[in-house]
């Protein structure tokens, strides 16, 4: 079997990079969230339910859009032959301190639900499938730094014991003001122009803008 | 009342934490639900306890609360009509 991997995204320092050419920039926005709005506006989207999503979920969601634009247009998905392997190093700590803080305080406590659906980082796995009504399987792995061999590895196993047509995989972390994408999109069946979906060329790709 | 709205659409961002969205990307009388801002049954939840907080009004019939929060207009009017607050 012959992997490939047909497109590949990366959202970094207000940039983002789809298949290593620059696809939006807005490098001078004050923050992360205000520079995933101004993606979503330049993706021309109209999803309200981006703005309930905790910071995790919409960079997970930006990238899966953006990773998808392609695929999108050629209108053939199997819903339930898609699966997602995203991994990071902070697991859901960004949310988990905002919900800490709104349960910290004993005259003013409130858990609030609209917050607490988040404090699971498999949740942005669950805002790529709602968005795209993907019913294939699914996993988040938490290590230190982007695991080329244990993506490899998992999506491989995935692809070769017929679990899934394609993956989207990879690497999504957010943290403060801190934040990273790097989205793969393997396919069984890729086209020979596009990259062979090994450990080297992973990593190549992650190092590479 | 166009300053009621104003303010619920306010409490609206704040209670479901719509960061990044401002007053004037909520469409008045746009459904709440599924549709429009596309909110869902936690949101309703959010809502309610909003109401109680914010205004001191009880929700404790289902089909008042449906009624209530179909828009933000419909809520707005729902607040000025029941307010204890």
């Amino acid at each position: 079997m012959n992997s490939r991997i047909t497109q590949y995204c990366i959202i970094r320092n207000g940039k983002i990079f789809l298949n290593g050419e620059e696809f939006f920039s807005n490098d001078i926005a004050e923050s992360p969230l205000v520079f995933f709005k101004s993606a979503l506006k330049h993706l021309n989207i109209s999803y309200p339910k981006f703005y309930k999503m905790d910071s995790l979920s919409k960079l997970a969601f930006l990238a899966s859009e953006v990773i998808l634009i392609q695929d999108k247009a050629r209108g053939s998905f199997p819903n339930d032959r898609v699966a997602l392997v995203l991994s990071n190093s902070v697991s859901c700590l960004d949310t988990d301190v905002e919900y800490q803080k709104s349960i910290s305080d004993r005259n003013n406590y409130y858990p609030s639900p609209a917050l607490f659906v988040y404090t699971l980082p498999n949740i942005m796995i669950g805002e790529i499938c709602i968005r795209n009504k993907y019913q294939g399987e699914n996993i988040f792995f938490c290590s230190e730094a982007f695991n080329a061999d244990l993506i490899y590895s998992y999506v491989n196993m995935l692809l070769q014991t017929n679990k899934a047509d394609k993956c989207i995989t990879g690497w999504i972390d957010f943290l403060g003001n801190s934040y990273e994408a790097v989205l793969f999109l393997i396919e069984r069946e890729g086209n020979s122009n596009t990259i062979e979906f090994n450990i080297e060329n992973l990593n190549k790709l992650y190092k590479g803008i | 009342m166009d300053e009621l709205i104003l303010k619920v659409k306010n409490e609206i961002i704040t209670a479901l934490k719509l960061e990044g969205m401002t007053p004037d990307e909520i469409d008045t009388d746009a459904p709440l639900f599924n549709e429009g801002l596309g909110l869902d049954s936690i949101d309703a939840l959010e809502l309610i306890v909003l109401m109680d907080k914010n205004y001191g009004i009880v929700v404790e019939d289902p089909k008042v609360g449906k009624q209530a929060l179909e828009s933000v207009r419909t809520m707005a009017e729902f607040i000025k009509n029941n307010r204890k607050s």
